[in-house]
């Protein structure tokens, strides 16, 4: 070994510096891992904590009792928050699909970049102005409000977060398979929606289980349209209970058995969030494993 | 799956790869036959960019045809031109006439999908579908195009794949995903696939450029076996590939065809000094 690289080596005091300082940052960084997990965390303790004695059977089946009296359910707004989940599905689930099929697969680079700068806004738009836009859309024209209003303001608001990551994940299947197709003399569209759309398929249901999530706890767009209802809804023309809205009355009720009552559906509807996330990250690390 | 061993493969590479293509029967040039692809004053243009100038060319039926050339001179191009795959990239431009046996592939009212129906094509890069299992890759272009009739895919599948030489490592495990194959397979693969819509013509652009020398000397081996059904056309970039498994080699250079001729010709006896100098390695 000669001098110089020798010299080269840090000397031993050097050495215990720089490994103590890379053990100082280190912990830095999983202090500041910490604080982005702690929120979560507090959030589930919280909820848990002020929710879970709330949570009994009767919770999952009853409605609500009439104002001040103590017990009952949520039923009612549980199944609420399903049916207009699925209004929503209906509407962003196809035209989101359909939306990002086109960006992907037709469309031009200037049409594309309009509808994409179109769907970033949208993306951005309050969810409070979704409420107001679909209440002078639906609400105010058929006199009443109604599911249908309800789950038509969460189904636009799926529209563009459906739409960005089909076309994401299209994007992301070979231009080789398409090639593969056309050269079979197949026809475009069923090469699309036969091989390009079934390729990314695990991605597309991704993407809209994302979207669900993200619109399964939004309160604002329901206010003027959903309403909220303290019984079951029968006809979709009417009024329809939904977790979020019943969260939000409750909590602003003076009843400490309400209060109770609102933390459980908060810690309700968090766990089906929850839920739909971990399905996501289930779906996604089987399509890593896969390619 | 047998041949583990390389000994097999040298002993049955050496009857696809004579010596020297001298050693082949010599092509008897059907002149008078129609030709699979009657090509006139062909050029085509990427926006402003002219890729293939005045090209004329007759192909003959059941033969293979070698085009060479050094890279970017139009090789894949004119290939493309062929099935009309060119029309993919937009803003492409054509002149000229092309026929397939005498009928005209850009007449106004073609569908490019029937010609690419009667022209399969073969990539650089095998790409059988992800989610396809292996028979229903071979099986696709068929059930596609809306053949339900099950005795006949049944009999396009097994004939596909035993003219792709693919049958005896296949036939247990059909139900497998195509991409569990190896790389050789999955191009035999590819090449059953574009087979089983029984094309008249078969593209190939470099289909053993991603292989080993294995998998390559089964694809030539299997080229030999399709000259006698199907009118072949070949990229590649591998002049003793040209040489061992074509009958006829056409050379480009920046995007015009030199020269097409018998393939002992254009390497023993090019007419065209540029020819020579290609294919004696002194440029590309
Ligand atoms: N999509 C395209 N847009 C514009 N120009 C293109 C396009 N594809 C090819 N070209 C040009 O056309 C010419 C011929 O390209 P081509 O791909 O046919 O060459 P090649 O002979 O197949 O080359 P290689 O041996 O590298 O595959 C090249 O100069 C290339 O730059
Ligand atoms: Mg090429």
């Amino acid at each position: 070994m000669n001098a110089a690289a020798i010299n080269c080596l840090p000397s031993p005091g050097l050495a215990l510096r720089r490994r103590w300082a890379s053990r100082g940052m280190t912990m830095l960084m999983g202090a500041c891992a910490v604080v982005v997990m702690a929120p979560l965390f507090l959030v589930i303790y919280f909820l848990l904590r002020e929710g879970a004695s709330a949570l009994d059977w009767n919770f999952f089946t009853q409605l609500p009792k009439p104002t001040g009296e103590v017990g009952g359910g949520m039923a009612n707004a549980i199944v609420g928050t399903l049916e207009l989940l699925g209004m929503a599905a209906l509407i962003g689930v196809p035209i989101g699909v359909m939306g990002g099929v086109y960006l992907s697969e037709y469309g031009s680079d200037r049409v594309n970049n309009w509808i994409r700068f179109a769907a970033d806004v949208l993306n951005g738009v309050p969810s409070i102005v979704w409420g107001m836009v679909v209440y002078a859309l639906l609400v105010i024209p058929f006199k009443t409000f109604s599911a249908y209003a309800g789950g038509v303001a969460l189904g636009l608001m799926m529209v563009p977060l459906v739409m960005r990551t089909t076309e994401e994940v299209l994007i992301l299947v070979p231009q080789s398979y398409r090639e593969a197709g056309l050269a079979l003399g197949i026809a475009r569209w069923k090469i699309i929606t036969v091989i390009v759309v079934k390729t990314a398929l695990k991605g597309i249901v991704t993407g809209v289980l994302v979207a669900l999530a993200r619109v399964a706890g939004e309160t604002a767009p329901l206010l003027f349209t959903a309403l909220g209802n303290s019984f079951w809804n029968r006809n979709l023309g009417q009024p329809i209970a939904a977790l979020p809205l019943q969260i939000f009355s409750y909590s602003i009720s003076p009843y400490d058995d309400w209060h109770r009552q609102a933390w459980a559906g908060a810690l309700v509807l968090m766990l089906l969030i929850l839920g739909l996330n971990i399905f996501v990250r289930v779906l996604s690390r089987g399509k890593s494993a896969a390619s | 799956m047998v041949q583990t061993a390389p000994l097999p493969v040298s002993s049955s590479a050496s009857t696809v790869r004579p010596s020297a293509p001298a050693s082949k029967p010599p092509p008897a040039v059907p002149v008078d036959d129609l030709p699979a692809f009657d090509i006139q004053g062909f050029s085509l243009w990427y926006g402003s960019r002219q890729a293939l100038y005045d090209v004329s060319i007759r192909i003959p039926a059941r033969q293979v045809t070698a085009i060479i050339g050094p890279s970017g001179c139009g090789k894949s191009t004119c290939l493309r031109a062929l099935n009309r795959m060119h029309e993919l990239t937009p803003g492409t431009r054509i002149v000229g006439s092309l026929r397939l046996f005498g009928d005209d592939l850009y007449a106004s009212g073609i569908d490019p999908a029937y010609v690419r129906r009667r022209v399969g094509m073969v990539f650089q890069k095998s790409n059988p579908f992800p989610t396809m299992s292996i028979e229903e890759n071979v099986l696709v272009g068929l059930r596609l195009n809306g053949v339900r009739d099950r005795a006949f895919l049944q009999e396009r599948l097994e004939e596909s794949l035993r003219m792709s030489a693919l049958w005896d490592e296949v036939k247990d495990v059909l139900n497998r995903p195509g991409t569990s194959l190896s790389g050789g397979q999955q191009q035999r693969l590819c090449i059953a696939r574009a087979l089983a819509v029984q094309p008249e013509v078969l593209l190939m652009d470099e289909p053993c450029s991603a292989l080993d020398p294995i998998a390559t000397a089964k694809i030539e081996e299997l080229i030999q076996l399709l000259r006698e059904r199907f009118t072949v056309v070949i990229v590649t970039h591998n002049m003793q590939q040209a040489a061992r498994c074509s009958d006829r080699t056409a050379f480009f250079y920046m995007g015009k065809l030199i020269e097409y001729a018998a393939t002992r010709e254009i390497f023993t006896n090019p007419a065209n000094p540029q020819t020579e100098a290609y294919v004696s390695g002194r440029f590309g």
